[in-house]
C-alpha cells in the first residue's frame, strides 16, 4: 500500500500550492509619477496639490498629520510583526498617462489589459445592446481612480458614483459634510494617518427614495513597490435609499510588506439601506511569511435615519496580517447592523479581524456571524464588542462565531466584549471550534472527490451562512477563492 | 473482480488482519460475519484506502488492478463504493451539491462528461423515485438532522447515483430498526445485478434474511475462519461464535 500522505506532506503541499495559486501577483510596467519617499508635511502638501484640493482639504490632512505625530501605533491586536518604517515608503504613486481623464476612450490601453487580466470588466460597451448592466466600476490603481463606468447612466437617477478626489472637486459640499463624520481624523493610528495621505477610493450618493439600478463596484489594486496605499470611501445613502457595493483588492507579489490602510465611511438616513461586501485577496505573502499586504482598516458605518440599515459582507482571504473591524453605530431608532464574515489564514498569515455593534438608539438590532479558518501555521482571531448604550430600549444582538482549524499548527481564538448598559437588552454569543475531521475528508474521498476538492466543499458548507449573503456576482468567485486559498492544507 | 490474497495489516502498531484470503467474482454477493473486533471493519478500511490502516503483507488486485497503490478518491472512481456504518455529516453542504460533486469527481476520472445542474436533478429524482425516497432529501444538509435510518438510505442512494462495481456495506444494519433496515435492504437488492459484486459486513445474521448472500464468510481474529453458503449465517445465529474460540456476552 502506498504511504499515507502524513502531515509534513501535507505542509509542502500548503506551501507550493498556495504559492502558486496566487494569480493576481503579476506587475504592470506601466511609467508611475511618485511621490519621494518619507512622510512630511511636504507630502501631504504634494498629494494635496496634486489633487487641486482645496485649502479647507489641506488643512484638515494637516490637522490629522500633527495628531498622528503625536500617536501610537497599536498593540492591542493579536498580531505580530517588525516595526514599520513609515519614513521608508512612497506615499503617493499614480500611472502618469491617466492624472485627469475625461472618458473611458483615453484610459491607457496598458491600465485596460491590467483589469482584463484581473477579470475585471471596466468597458461599458461590452454588453450586449438591450441588456441592463448589473455593476459598475471604480478602478483605483495605486493612488488614483483610473476609470469609472457606467457614471452618466447612473446620473440619470441622481446617483453620484466617482472617484472622491473628482467628488471633492465636483461636490464639495458633500464631501465636506460627511468626511470624518463617521470615522473621525483622530479616530485611531491608522485611520488618522488615512486623513492625513488619502490619495483616492470611491465617492457614493445615493438621493433620496432611489433604489440604485445596478452594483457599484471599486477594484483596487497596488501595483507600485514600496509604496503604501491609503484609500478612502465613503458612501452615503439619503433616506428611503438602497445601494449594493462591493471592493475587491489584489496586489503583485513582493518581497516587501506593503501597507495597505483604508478608511470607509458609510452614513445610512432614514429607512436607507447599504449593504457593503468585500472580497479582500490582497497578496498573503509567500510560504514563508516574506512579503504580503499588511491591511490596516477602518469601517464604520453609522446608521443615523430611524429603520435604517448596514450590512457588512467580507470574505478575507488574502494579505499577510488583516487588522479589521467593519462596524455599525445604530444611532436610528428601529436601526439594524449586520456583520457577516468569512476569514480565511494559511501559511504565516494573521488576522485579527471582527466587528463593533454600538446600540444607541431604541429597538436596534444587530446580527454577527464570523467564520475563521486557520490552516498553516496561521493565527485567526475573532475580535468584536457589542456595546448597548443606557437609551437603547429593546435593543437585540446575536452573535455567533465559529471556527474551524486545518491541521494543528494554526489557531483561532475568540475575543467578544459584550457592554450592556440597558437591562432591556439581550444578547447572545454562540461561539464553536471545529476541525476538519479524518472522517468527513474520508468520506467525501470515498464518493471521488480529491482532498482539494474535499477541503474546498466541506470549508465553503462551514461558511455558506455568510457566502450567501454576497451578491450573486461575487458569490461563485468567493466560493472558488475559498477553494483556492486552502488547496493542499490537507493531504 | 476481487482477490485478496494472504492480507495481513495494522493500525498502528497493531495487527488486525492476519492473512486473508478471498475471491469475489462480478454478480457475487458475499457476507462476512464475525464478532466485534474480528477485523471487520479494518477490512472495508483497506479496502476503500483509509489513512491509518497500513497492509504489512499480501495483495488486493481489483479487475487486475493493484488497489492498494490507489488514492480513495481512484478506487471510488474505478468503481469501489463503501456505504458507512455511521455516515458522516457536512453542514452548509446541502446532499445534492454533494452527490453532484462527487458524482461529476467521478465521471471526470472515468472520462465521462460531467453533468450541469439540471442533467444532475433530473437523474437524481429519478434515483430517488427508483429507491422510494422523496427528494426533500436532497436540499437538506449531508446527514445533518438525519435519523440513523435516513442516513443509511442516503448512502444507498449515493451508491445509485455513483453507479459501482463493487459495493462494501459496511454494518449497514446498526442503529436501524426493522422497517429501516427492510427500507435499506429493498435499496440494496434493486442494486444487484450480474456486473456488480457486493461484500456485506455484519456481525447479525438479520440483515442476511434481507440481502441473501451467494457465500458467507466468518472473520475471526484476523483470519477467515469458515465458509459457506447462506445457510452459514443461519448457524451462527444460533450457534453464535464460540466454535471460533471467541466469548461473547450477547
Amino acid at each position: 500500500m502506498s504511504p499515507a500522505p502524513n502531515t509534513s506532506d501535507t505542509l509542502d503541499q500548503v506551501k507550493n500550492i498556495t504559492d502558486q495559486k496566487y494569480k493576481y501577483g503579476f506587475v504592470t510596467e506601466i511609467e508611475s509619477d511618485t511621490a519621494p519617499k518619507g512622510l512630511t508635511e511636504d507630502t501631504i502638501r504634494f498629494i494635496s496639490a496634486k489633487k487641486n484640493e482645496p485649502q479647507w482639504l489641506l488643512d484638515w490632512r494637516l490637522k490629522a498629520f500633527r495628531h498622528w505625530l503625536t500617536m501610537k501605533e497599536p498593540k492591542w491586536a493579536r498580531v505580530a510583526y517588525p516595526p514599520i518604517d513609515y519614513q521608508d515608503a512612497h506615499y503617493y504613486s499614480a500611472p502618469k498617462s491617466t492624472p485627469l481623464k475625461k472618458s473611458l476612450d483615453e484610459v491607457d490601453p496598458e491600465l485596460l489589459r491590467t483589469y482584463e487580466k484581473l477579470g475585471i470588466p471596466i468597458k461599458e460597451q461590452e454588453l450586449l445592446a438591450g441588456v441592463e448592466p448589473t455593476i459598475a466600476v471604480d478602478a483605483v490603481f495605486d493612488s488614483v481612480s483610473v476609470a469609472t463606468t457606467f457614471k452618466a447612466k447612473l446620473h440619470e437617477k441622481g446617483i453620484i458614483f466617482c472617484p472622491i478626489s473628482e467628488a471633492v472637486q465636483t461636490h464639495p459640499e458633500l464631501v465636506k459634510q460627511y468626511l470624518g463624520s463617521v470615522v473621525p481624523y483622530s479616530d485611531n493610528y491608522f485611520a488618522t494617518l488615512n486623513s492625513a495621505v488619502f490619495t483616492d477610493g470611491s465617492f457614493v450618493y445615493i438621493p433620496k427614495g432611489v433604489r440604485c439600478p445596478m452594483e457599484l463596484s471599486t477594484y483596487f489594486r497596488i501595483n507600485a513597490a514600496n509604496t503604501g496605499q491609503f484609500e478612502r470611501t465613503l458612501i452615503i445613502a439619503d433616506a428611503g435609499s438602497y445601494v449594493s457595493y462591493l471592493e475587491g483588492c489584489t496586489a503583485p507579489k513582493r518581497d516587501e510588506n506593503q501597507l495597505h490602510a483604508a478608511v470607509v465611511e458609510l452614513v445610512a438616513h432614514d429607512d436607507a439601506q447599504i449593504k457593503y461586501s468585500t472580497v479582500q485577496n490582497w497578496y498573503p505573502g509567500d510560504e514563508h511569511g516574506v512579503g504580503g499586504i499588511y491591511n490596516f482598516v477602518t469601517k464604520r458605518g453609522a446608521c443615523r435615519g430611524v429603520n435604517s440599515k448596514i450590512s457588512w459582507t467580507q470574505v478575507e482571504t488574502g494579505s499577510a496580517i488583516t487588522w479589521k473591524y467593519p462596524s455599525c453605530i445604530l444611532q436610528g431608532d428601529n436601526s439594524v447592523g449586520e456583520f457577516y464574515s468569512v476569514a480565511i489564514t494559511n501559511n504565516y498569515q494573521q488576522a485579527d479581524t471582527g466587528t463593533k455593534m454600538i446600540h444607541i438608539g431604541r429597538n436596534t438590532r444587530s446580527t454577527i456571524v464570523a467564520k475563521g479558518i486557520s490552516a498553516g501555521r496561521a493565527q485567526s482571531t475573532y475580535r468584536g464588542l457589542v456595546k448597548i448604550m443606557p437609551k437603547a430600549i429593546g435593543a437585540r444582538n446575536h452573535t455567533q462565531c465559529d471556527s474551524l482549524l486545518i491541521g494543528d499548527k494554526c489557531g483561532a481564538h475568540t475575543v467578544p466584549y459584550i457592554e450592556s448598559r440597558n437591562k432591556s437588552a439581550k444578547i447572545e454569543h454562540e461561539a464553536t471550534t471545529a476541525k476538519i475531521s479524518e472522517e468527513q475528508l474520508f468520506y467525501c474521498r470515498q464518493r471521488g472527490l480529491t482532498p482539494e476538492d474535499a477541503v474546498s466543499l466541506i470549508v465553503n458548507g462551514f461558511c455558506r451562512e455568510v457566502l450567501k449573503e454576497l451578491p450573486m456576482e461575487f458569490a461563485v468567485e468567493a466560493q472558488k477563492l475559498v477553494g483556492i486559498s486552502l488547496e493542499g492544507s490537507v493531504g | 473482480m476481487l482477490e485478496i490474497v494472504n492480507l495481513h495489516a495494522s493500525v498502528g502498531d497493531r495487527p488486525i488482519l492476519k492473512g486473508i484470503d478471498l475471491s469475489i467474482k462480478a454478480g457475487d454477493v458475499h457476507a462476512i460475519m464475525g464478532p466485534n473486533g474480528s477485523g471487520k471493519s479494518t477490512l472495508s478500511y483497506i479496502l476503500a484506502g483509509r489513512d491509518g490502516y497500513t497492509v504489512t503483507d499480501g495483495s488486493v488486485t481489483y479487475n487486475g488492478e493493484d488497489l492498494l497503490a490507489l488514492p480513495p478518491e481512484r478506487r471510488a472512481a474505478t468503481g469501489v463504493f463503501l456505504a458507512f456504518q455511521y455516515p458522516v455529516e457536512i453542514p452548509g453542504v446541502s446532499n445534492s451539491t454533494f452527490l453532484k460533486t462527487a458524482l461529476n469527481a467521478v465521471r471526470r476520472q472515468r472520462g465521462e462528461s460531467e453533468l450541469d445542474a439540471i442533467q444532475f436533478l433530473k437523474l437524481a429524482r429519478a434515483k430517488c423515485k427508483q429507491l422510494g425516497m422523496t427528494d426533500e432529501m436532497l436540499k437538506r444538509a449531508v446527514n445533518v438532522g438525519f435519523s440513523g435510518g435516513e442516513k443509511k438510505r442516503n448512502d444507498i442512494l449515493q451508491m445509485a447515483l455513483l453507479d459501482p462495481k463493487l459495493t462494501i456495506l459496511d454494518e449497514t444494519d446498526s442503529g436501524l430498526d426493522i422497517d429501516a433496515l427492510r427500507i435499506v435492504a429493498d435499496g440494496v437488492n434493486s442494486l444487484r445485478g450480474p456486473n456488480r459484486a457486493m461484500l456485506v459486513i455484519t456481525h447479525y445474521q438479520r440483515l442476511l434474511s434481507y440481502i441473501v448472500p451467494d457465500y458467507v464468510h466468518v472473520l475471526a481474529f484476523g483470519r477467515i475462519q469458515r465458509s459457506g453458503g447462506k445457510e452459514l449465517a443461519l448457524e451462527l445465529e444460533a450457534r453464535g461464535y464460540a466454535e471460533f474460540g471467541v466469548n461473547e456476552a450477547a
